[in-house]
């Protein structure tokens, strides 16, 4: 009976346990607490794990689907599945959390049953936004993600995070408003709100551009696109350790993901006649952001612009249209969200220990942490596109493609190879290498034993993909063969081929 | 067959000895670290000897070992292609890494990252064996990487040091900038082929030969003139090519055995190894290959010229290799691959020897590394010494030494060339052998004959602390036998190793099948081997006629001018230096190429940077449109607010003004 119900579980498995941190854990049973909710980030992770070993690599379509009536008046279904683009993301998920539990460990202090119920259910419902096949329930797992979200970064946030969250909570709102439009009028076309037969109607081109730009605007924020990328600077910089690796790691996926799911399928001839335009944000975002990382002062805000520039290499990889970039997106999308996680986690080591997240104050850090430096080179060089680690994957094959697609894209996409190193490894020389800077920097202690277990798994995840990421493209790609054959069908009406 | 079955230890072994070594270095003992790593090296060489045993007698190998990714029908493997050129390779890697290991436990004696040291270069030797193993361009690109990452790593070895975190950054994006080009021709090769196995892709090769692409407007570009000069411009920064050669004078920051394994010997090759391989790409292009040509041409000459004026032992033996490895890219710009190959192989042997020659001397002279300090030092360093000369001897080109028959024939197949740049090309390998022969044996009369310049007692000379150096009244010594061992196993093929291989491996068949030379367009290679055949007949023969042309009396030349500046008249230097002082100025500099990076791209970044983020970013986005909103919400309900007042009589008002014009709506309508 469970077999057929893996989504659910792992939608609810982390929800109920974050629901009984809530109410069993207190910051007088701190030990219970963390317990609690690292068995809840557990069982969370061991039920997704069947989403692998069962998953039919052949299959296209969706699997582990329910079906359920959640509000028939409205023709709205508790409906769930997973193709070979969600299932990688979900386990990314389920992952992500054990490892922010985990990351939080001694870290938050205050409130601590809140924080990890906050992540435990940030789990369940962003899985939810993962396997939703019904576009309200999608919408309301979509729009409750962000309130732990925002209370995480809110509560738990450093000096500015007031500022932080609202811009966060504003910029993202703003974007949902208009998808949510589009709902209600594809809901109009059709009588249901079910996203696959949303993926078949007819639609004439002017409505097709609409729809599109209305889920742009929504997904473009979460990814996030230059030019509405600027919330996410400071949300990380406010945002606890493992709140940034919860956003870096899975929240930007969330709008790379719906890219796939709802704007380019729904509208794909709008898709085609905008692809232009969104490799030309896309290529804004990995030059212009990445000399924008160079200067950056505060390391946090460093990765943040990073990441910006590397999900970058996600939307390009989605609009070139070819089997090797739309791969390639998706390969360097869970990529990324180990190599973000493990990027944010040595500053939040770092952090940890000085109370300060800016290069100026740091300095030859490798004297007295030797063990974690080795960890910070090696992410390091993920982070730069170094073959042998999975941050190569997913660049090398989206620049592959992007030549075949037009050389000067390509051109302009590779020198990633350049700035990417630039200002990862300027950072590292800075904070890492050189002689002892300060009495503070000589009293630090090398890794725990919990930091390094954390940092030598995403370690191996980073050289197991880079090795043999045939592991990702295993899963997706029947689902996105059929994805780029559904794209190349024009849907206008019969009167406009 | 036996062969395919251990081909896989021999990379393997390397990468599993540096693992443990890494992982757990500090907890074994020393003797641990360097015994697990010389014997996984000493493994992989035997095995690499093996299997060029085999190749010569003709066996050839070429398959996957599995499929690293698949996506739609592109496959990417990790496989091997083992023929005589890899063969060579992986002989020539292994033994001169295995020399290194050995040579390292002296040198790194005292060295607190003695394990670290270890587990770097054998994962060097990982990575040089995938990059020349490899079948496909994707592992090609994976090795080229990974010996960036290590090179990366030892460079910046002591990492305190912040000459030497620069310099491993530097050469980390300098090469990087290469890796940009090479990856775009990667995809080119990719897009129009369909594939990137070597083997596919030369057998599509030939029906793109009328393929055009238009990069600017419409004019339209030979495709592969376009991919080979992209994939070239990724030997121009592993190869240390001008422009990108910036980053290996300072790669001397590291630690002596691996400016002698990697920046010397074997990664900085791979940019030639690359070309040779890529033969049947490159004869298609007679454009690239002039390019190729000029550009290795400017490298021969012009940073051989800078070695004249250097004073640190290994930067002058640097620039000598940035020098060679000019003459390397020529050979291959007159379609003379197997010429530049011997090349690479002969000078793989004499300048490892010459830069541990250097390291031994510079232990002697407790890290003192300049040589104006030095002198007479054959008295100290007799092995160091006579290995040395055979080094040099080799590297200037003297007849029956291992570099005549590389040089020589490098400057031979230029002549016969006739594509554009050959010209300016013969000059700058004819310049260059004088300005070779000169600034070797400037070294060489500076650090082993003359006076015993440490004795004078200088005021300042020992206030750098890097340096130490040795007191005016102490004697150096020569390190023990783990430095002597591998100078001396170094001089025996730097000695001989031209005399053996030149016969097979540039007029016999030991390349055939491997390199591909369009005879038609490019017979150069075809006028070398008709010149041998029909004038020199032998090695010997060769030798004997070497005595007797002109860069052999450059060379002496050379020899002579260095002798009479350094031994007899110590004061002509300074005059020159005098009366050329621009020129000086010039050298100095090194041509202004470190300033302009630093200014004009490393400054420009940065510049642009911070424009953008301060001004687009922080400014227009934020400032004027997130917080712009913001603000006009703000200010516009504070105009709103006004209205509520909180007065009853306000809000009566209101009321009825209000239903009046209701009213009046409604009955106009109505009506």
């Amino acid at each position: 009976m469970l077999t057929n119900h893996i989504l659910s579980l792992s939608i609810w498995v982390p929800i109920l346990a974050g629901v009984i941190v809530l109410a069993l854990g207190n910051d007088h049973r701190v030990a219970l607490t963390r317990w609690l909710a690292a068995f809840g980030a557990i069982a969370g992770l061991l039920v997704t794990v069947p989403l692998y070993t069962q998953f039919n690599f052949a299959e296209a379509g969706f699997q582990f689907q329910e079906a359920a009536y959640w509000i028939p008046a409205f023709q709205i279904f508790y409906h769930l599945g997973a193709d070979g683009i969600s299932v990688p993301l979900i386990l990314l998920t389920s992952f992500t959390t054990l490892i922010c539990i985990i990351a939080s460990w001694q870290v938050i202090t205050k409130n601590i049953a809140q924080y990890m119920a906050c992540f435990l259910m940030m789990s369940g419902l962003m899985i939810g936004v993962f396997s939703a096949l019904d576009s309200i329930l999608y919408y309301v797992f979509w729009e409750a993600m962000l309130i732990p979200m925002f209370l995480v970064i809110g509560i738990w946030g450093g000096p500015n995070r007031v500022y932080a969250t609202v811009k966060f909570f504003l910029y993202t709102l703003l974007g949902s408003l208009l998808m949510l439009v589009a709902f209600i009028y594809l809901f109009h076309l059709t009588g249901s709100f079910n996203i696959a037969k949303y993926h078949n109607v007819v639609l004439p081109f002017n409505v097709q551009l609409c729809i599109f730009m209305a889920f742009f605007m929504a997904f473009a924020v979460k990814i996030p696109m230059w030019p509405v990328h600027t919330w996410l600077p400071d949300a990380h910089v406010e945002a606890p350790t493992a709140g940034s690796i919860v956003l870096a790691a899975v929240m930007l996926k969330l709008g790379g993901y719906s890219f796939l799911r709802f704007a380019m399928p729904i509208a794909p001839d709008a898709t085609h006649y905008l692809a232009g335009f969104m490799i030309a944000l896309s290529l804004i975002a990995i030059l212009y952001i990445a000399l924008v990382a160079l200067v950056q002062k505060d390391m946090k805000k460093l990765i943040a612009y990073s990441s910006i520039s590397h999900m970058g290499f996600v939307t390009l990889g989605f609009f070139l249209f070819s089997q090797l970039g739309l791969e390639g997106a998706i390969v360097q999308m869970i990529s990324h969200g180990f190599i973000s996680a493990a990027m944010f986690l040595c500053v939040g080591v770092l952090y940890d220990r000085m109370h300060s997240r800016q290069i100026a104050d740091y300095g030859g850090v490798a004297n007295t942490m030797p063990v974690f430096s080795a960890f910070v080179v090696l992410f390091a060089m993920a982070n730069s596109g170094l073959p042998g680690t999975s941050g190569f994957v997913g660049e090398f094959m989206v620049i592959l493609a992007a030549v075949k697609y037009d050389f000067w894209v390509a051109f302009i996409a590779a020198t990633t190879l350049i700035f990417g190193a630039s200002y990862t490894l300027w950072m590292v020389k800075r904070v890492y290498y050189g002689s002892v800077a300060n009495d503070k920097v000589a009293a630090l202690k090398d890794l725990s034993r919990r930091e390094f277990v954390l940092l030598a798994v995403l370690a191996a995840f980073t050289i197991g993909i880079g090795v043999y990421p045939q592991v990702i493209t295993q899963m997706t790609q029947a689902t996105s063969a059929r994805f780029l054959n559904h794209m190349s069908i024009s849907k206008l009406p019969a009167a406009g081929i | 067959m036996m062969i395919k079955q251990f081909l896989i230890w021999i990379p393997l072994l390397p990468l599993i000895a540096s693992a443990i070594v890494g992982l757990f270095g500090s907890r074994l003992p020393r003797s641990a670290a360097h015994w697990l790593t010389i014997l996984g090296v000493a493994g992989a060489f035997i095995l690499s000897a093996f299997v060029f045993k085999a190749t010569l007698a003709g066996f050839i190998h070429n398959a996957n070992l599995y499929t690293w990714l698949v996506s739609g029908d592109i496959r990417f493997s990790v496989g091997f292609l083992i023929d005589n050129l890899t063969a060579m390779m992986m002989v020539v890697v292994t033994f001169v890494s295995l020399m290194v290991h050995i040579y390292t436990i002296g040198y790194m004696h005292e060295d607190s990252g003695y394990s670290r040291f270890f587990s770097y270069i054998s994962l060097f030797t990982f990575a040089m064996l995938m990059l020349v193993m490899s079948n496909n361009f994707m592992q090609l690109f994976f090795g080229w990487e990974a010996v960036g990452l290590v090179s990366y790593l030892l460079i910046g070895f002591w990492y305190t040091r912040p000459t030497a975190i620069y310099a491993n950054l530097k050469a980390f994006l300098v090469n990087r900038v290469g890796d940009f080009g090479f990856l775009l021709g990667i995809g080119l090769v990719l897009a129009y082929t369909g594939s990137l196995d070597y083997a596919e892709v030369f057998k599509a090769a030939p029906t793109l030969s009328e393929t055009t692409i238009s990069l600017f407007a419409n004019t339209p570009w030979s495709l592969m003139t376009v991919s080979c000069i992209l994939l070239f411009v990724g030997a121009m920064g592993k190869s240390a090519q001008v422009p990108l050669h910036v980053w290996l004078p300072d790669s001397m920051e590291g630690p002596t055995p691996i400016s002698a394994l990697i920046h010397a010997a074997t990664m900085v090759t791979a940019g030639i190894f690359m070309v040779a391989r890529m033969s049947p790409l490159f004869e298609m292009s007679t454009t690239a290959l002039s390019f190729v040509m000029t550009i290795g041409a400017i490298t021969a000459l012009f940073m051989g010229l800078l070695g004249v004026i250097q004073n640190d032992i290994k930067r002058v033996v640097a620039y000598s290799t940035l020098s060679q490895l000019g003459y390397m890219t020529v050979a291959l710009g007159a379609s003379a691959y197997s010429v530049a190959i011997f090349h690479l192989m002969t000078h793989a042997f004499f300048k490892a020897l010459l830069f541990l020659g250097a390291g031994s001397v510079i232990m002697g002279m407790h890290h003192d590394q300049d040589i104006r300090n030095m002198g007479n030092l054959k008295q100290y360093f007799p092995v160091t010494w006579i290995t040395s000369l055979i080094g040099s001897l080799a590297l200037i080109g003297t007849p029956f030494f291992a570099g005549f028959y590389s040089k020589d024939s490098i400057i031979e197949v230029v002549k016969f060339s006739h594509i554009p740049g050959s010209g300016f090309a013969y000059f700058a390998v004819i310049a260059g052998v004088f300005i070779t022969a000169f600034y070797s044996f400037r070294l060489y009369f500076m650090v082993f004959h003359g006076a015993e310049k440490w004795r004078e007692v200088r005021p300042h000379a020992h206030d750098d602390h890097l340096h130490h150096g040795l007191k005016p009244d102490q004697d150096p010594h020569e390190p023990g036998w783990v430095v002597k061992l591998p100078l001396i196993l170094l001089a025996i093929p730097s000695l001989l190793i031209g005399y053996i291989a030149i016969q097979p491996m540039l007029f016999g068949d030991f390349f055939r099948g491997v390199i591909v030379i369009n005879a038609e367009l490019h017979p150069a290679m075809e006028h070398l081997a008709h010149h041998f055949h029909d004038v020199l007949h032998t090695p010997s023969g060769m030798a004997i006629h070497g005595l007797l042309t002109l860069p052999f009396a450059l060379a002496i030349l050379g020899v002579a001018t260095a002798w009479l500046f350094y031994m007899k008249r110590p004061d002509i230097p300074a005059v020159i230096q005098q009366r050329l002082s621009l020129l000086n100025r010039v050298l100095e500099n090194k041509y202004g190429f470190d300033h302009f990076n630093e200014v004009f791209f490393a400054g420009g970044s940065r510049f642009i940077g911070n424009k953008l983020w301060q001004i687009v970013d922080l400014q227009l986005i934020d400032g004027a449109i997130v917080n712009g909103t913001a603000k006009l919400i703000g200010k516009l309900s504070s105009v709103v607010r006004q209205l509520q007042s909180g007065m009853i009589y306000h809000y009566a008002f209101a009321m009825i003004i209000g239903a009046f014009l209701l009213l009046t709506f409604f009955t106009k309508i109505f009506n």
